[in-house]
């Protein structure tokens, strides 16, 4: 499946840069204007390290769905159908890597769709693409 | 992997959830033989801040069908759901009225609060009518999707009045605008048939089948007066209907007398904001917190996700509160057979449970790939819920049944005949009791051996109610009018048969062992409407946690609970997510059993959705307006009184020898410590005397209290101190019932 994946060390959470990750992500993917609205997140923590709020298209929002509004593409990656979707945000809470979003107005939620428009615009090579074994479904 | 009492892994389940026995090849035949006997055209319409503003009340008699508007004195007064219910009752029946008489309504009311999809358990509705168990309303809150889509097509009640000359449906179309009652000649009784086939029938594409629900009972409603009714959904996932049940009192059994074969709503494609509240973002917000805090912490305390209510089989076990033998006993060797871990390894996991969306406590287990061993579908394969915990008490312990597999044949024929389980576990268990006890024998039952334990025989006897013959049809008039039957038949001792038949005002107790908790006592025979726990569960308060040790605290809790518990059903709320999860600081509050910021949690939906701000003093307001109306209009109804709240011993204390003798530290500690005489050299018998002696004086005391506690009178009739108070007084026959009865 494709995945989104951050190499942390090369990440330097915003310190040297402008998120230019999550800006790409909420102005070209959601037309959403500012930083907050990307889904994901990369900051700098006081210890010297960076932290991230990726979704890993683990699934998980897929078992818990009522709606049966999310399901995986053929890539793997989970996907949001937005006529089925009832906005009972199952979805954001039942995340536990706090990867679904929403925006205020809105009434589905969305999630990173791993479509790579972060990767490109990252000034740290930190972010790529890859292709690994989805997980096996498990009781939530 | 799930694991059992002693810690030794249990296999999960692996039956495949899609596969079923199916029933519709004959659909097509079924829907030929419809005639339309009544159409009419109307506006659909969505909510505005939780509101229609108008109900839809169908004469089944004259075939009339017509809108009323929702006034400002009825949102004022009865705020909706049960509240609406009951309003809409009052002005259709009068004193003289029974429950199948034509004038009796069944009302239909979501509430305003019901249909959002943000916060868990916010799916219901309110079932009212005139029972036919006991006379008076009867309300009963139910999951499943017809509350929404009946309010998302435009309507704040459903009003059905009157009685068909044949079998009929009524279809309401929310999408198109049509309402209709059709003749169903041709179609099955039961529900697991009928609503699959309506399901089925009624949607336009199978897309649509999401937007169907259907409202139906099932055949032994038609030949005994414990009827329930199911309220179907599309399980997306398993391809099938699934239900949950407005079970109490016989509503099914009056819907059946009015000859309807079922209600079917078509609604709209269910989204976010359908109910058009007034502040999204709360009711967003909210939802998200409580979703998080059961994806965190269910698992380490009730496994709702995993189990559903039957979490605490095993615990009311321990605690020896699970009604065993007809109440007899509160444990048994044999319950680890039908404990949690056992349901949770038998139920299906990796599928999603809630009875509405957005239910992330989703207990509606489903244990699915159930081959039927008796009745007309022997050898069918079918899904059943996983049984709540009612069920596996009320159809296990308290029949003696402890089979995994024949609970499950149980429950699902309780629920495809239309009748309710907690009804039929604990007349089932009276009947068996009696069995034991010489009062019934096979000659009587005409050959049924109705031992502890025989599922068979138990099973026979609901086929026979079903098929309106035999013994199942007496048993099928409830406990109170067999135990009428069984003493005017000379069968046994009728004060052993009123002891131990565990009914009040007519209505069977729920699956609870309140004879060592007085507060429990009055948390069921205090009731409105009987003995069910929806309104006051403080056994563990009082009991097990011991933090009611005065009347004046049993009087306060039996104050709160039941206004606080009544809000639900006035908002469209299950109680399941108030306290059934609790944030991982609630012990740190100072009010813990009332679970704090969850009732803050409610004070905000309610105030997100309607646009109107209310604290905790209005909420109980709110409660006690329809509260107190309901009381007097039992005593509209010929009940209402002290003396319609006096519970059968058996649910007081120990009725005969073996009970006593099952606790005997306990009851002679009592006799020793607080009664005051010294047990040593007595007689069992004399013991029994002087135990009940004591407890029914001190369930008079606990009456005292409590009826002062809410502004009643000694006799139990709310005072016009209470009724002015409550803004009650400006009804004038509610005035005047309570001044005729001294109030």
């Amino acid at each position: 499946m494709r995945q989104l994946k951050i190499n942390l060390p090369a990440c330097d959470g915003g310190r040297t840069c402008d998120h230019e990750c999550e800006a790409a992500c909420a102005t070209r993917v959601f037309k959403l204007d500012g930083r907050q609205g990307a889904a994901l997140h990369v900051q700098e923590l006081a210890d010297g390290q960076s932290a991230a709020i990726i979704c890993d298209q683990c699934g998980d929002c897929v078992t818990v769905c009522p709606a049966d509004a999310l399901k995986r593409n053929k890539q793997g990656v989970v996907m949001i159908d937005k006529q089925l979707c009832v906005g009972c945000y199952i979805c954001i809470g039942f995340c536990e890597k706090g990867a679904f979003e929403r925006h205020p107005g809105w009434l589905e939620p969305y999630k990173c769709t791993a479509c790579g428009i972060c990767v490109k615009a990252c000034p740290h090579a930190a972010l790529e693409i890859v292709d690994v074994p989805a997980p096996v479904p498990h009781i939530i | 992997m799930t694991a059992d009492a002693t810690g030794s892994a249990i296999p999960p389940c692996t039956v495949d959830y899609t596969r079923r026995t199916e029933y519709h090849e004959d659909l097509d035949a079924i829907r030929a033989a419809h005639r339309v006997l009544q159409q009419v055209s109307y506006s659909p319409s969505l909510p505005v801040k939780g509101y229609n503003d108008r109900t839809l009340y169908v004469d089944l008699s004259a075939l009339e069908i017509r809108e009323k508007p929702v006034t400002r004195q009825m949102k004022d007064l009865f705020i909706g759901g049960r509240g609406f219910g009951l309003w809409h009752l009052w002005q259709a029946v009068t004193p003289a009225t029974r429950w199948n008489d034509p004038e009796n309504e069944i009302i239909i009311s979501p509430g305003p609060v019901a249909g959002i999809t943000q916060y868990p358990g916010s799916g219901k509705s309110l079932v009212v009518s005139i029972s036919p168990q006991t006379d008076i309303p009867i309300d009963s809150n139910v999951g499943g999707y017809f509350g929404p889509l009946l309010k998302f097509s435009g309507f704040d009640a459903l009003e059905l009045q009157g009685k068909a000359d044949q079998d009929v449906i009524l279809f309401l179309d929310g999408q198109r605008g049509i309402i209709r009652v059709e003749s169903a000649p041709l179609e099955p009784a039961d529900s697991h048939v009928l609503g699959e086939l309506l399901t089925r029938m009624y949607a336009e594409d199978d897309a649509d089948r999401s937007n169907i629900s259907v409202v139906c009972s099932g055949a032994a409603a038609d030949h005994s007066l414990i009827g329930m009714l199911n309220f179907t959904w599309w399980d997306k996932r398993r391809g099938c209907v699934r239900f949950k049940q407005a079970g109490r009192g016989g509503i099914g059994t009056v819907f059946r007398d009015k000859r309807i074969r079922a209600l079917v709503c078509r609604g709209p494609v269910i989204k976010a904001d359908l109910n058009r509240p007034a502040d999204f973002e709360t009711l967003a917000r909210t939802g998200i917190k409580l979703h998080q805090e059961i994806r965190t912490l269910d698992d380490s305390q009730c496994k709702m996700r995993r189990n559903g209510t039957a979490h605490i089989v095993e615990i009311m076990d321990a605690y020896d509160l699970l009604p065993t033998h007809n109440f007899q006993y509160g444990s048994h060797p044999d319950t680890p057979k039908i404990a949690s871990y056992v349901w949770e390894a038998r139920c299906s996991q990796m599928t999603s449970d809630g009875c509405w969306y957005g239910c992330s406590l989703g207990c509606a287990k489903g244990a699915d790939g159930l081959v039927l061993r008796t009745g007309p579908y022997q050898g069918h394969m079918v899904t059943v819920d996983g049984p709540e915990y009612e069920n596996a008490a009320g159809l296990g312990s308290n029949a003696g049944v402890f089979d995994p597999e024949w609970l499950l044949e149980l429950n699902f024929y309780c629920d495809t005949y239309g009748i309710c389980t907690i009804t039929y576990g604990t007349l089932a268990a009276f009947v068996m009791e009696c069995f034991q006890r010489g009062i019934l024998n096979q000659e009587r039952t005409g050959g049924l051996e109705l031992a502890w334990g025989n599922a068979e025989a138990d099973l026979e006897l609901m086929h026979q109610m079903a098929r309106g013959e035999g013994f199942g049809r007496i048993a099928g008039q409830g406990v109170k009018k067999m135990k009428e039957l069984f003493i005017r038949n000379g069968w046994g001792d009728p004060k052993l048969i009123q002891d131990i038949g565990m009914e009040c005002k007519g209505l069977e107790y729920s699956q609870y062992l309140s004879k060592e908790s007085l507060a429990q006592q009055g948390g069921y025979a205090l009731t409105n409407k009987g003995p069910q726990h929806d309104e006051a569960w403080v056994i563990f308060m009082d009991m097990v946690n011991k933090q009611l040790p005065t009347f004046e605290d049993k009087a306060e809790a039996l104050y709160y609970y039941p206004l606080f518990r009544t809000w639900f059903g006035l908002m469209g709320f299950c109680k399941l997510p108030w306290n059934d999860i609790a944030p991982a600081d609630n012990a740190k509050t100072s009010e813990p059993a009332k679970i704090p910021e969850h009732v803050q949690n409610y004070l905000d939906l309610f105030t997100a959705t309607t646009g109107i701000p209310i604290d905790i003093e209005t909420m109980l307001m709110q409660s006690a307006r329809v509260y107190n109306f309901q009381r007097v209009f039992n005593l509209r109804m010929g009940k209402g009184l002290r003396a319609n709240d006096i519970p059968p011993y058996r649910s007081v204390g120990p009725v005969t020898r073996e009970e006593y003798e099952s606790r005997t530290e306990r009851y002679d500690k009592q006799m020793l410590e607080e009664i005051g005489v010294d047990p040593a050299g007595r007689s069992v018998d004399e013991k029994i005397a002087i135990t009940r002696a004591f407890r029914m004086e001190r369930y008079g005391k606990l009456c005292d209290a409590v009826y002062a506690r809410r502004g009643w009178t000694p006799d139990g009739v709310p005072t016009m101190a209470r009724l002015r108070e409550l803004g009650l007084d400006v009804l004038p026959e509610v005035v005047a019932i309570v001044q005729a009865h001294g109030g």
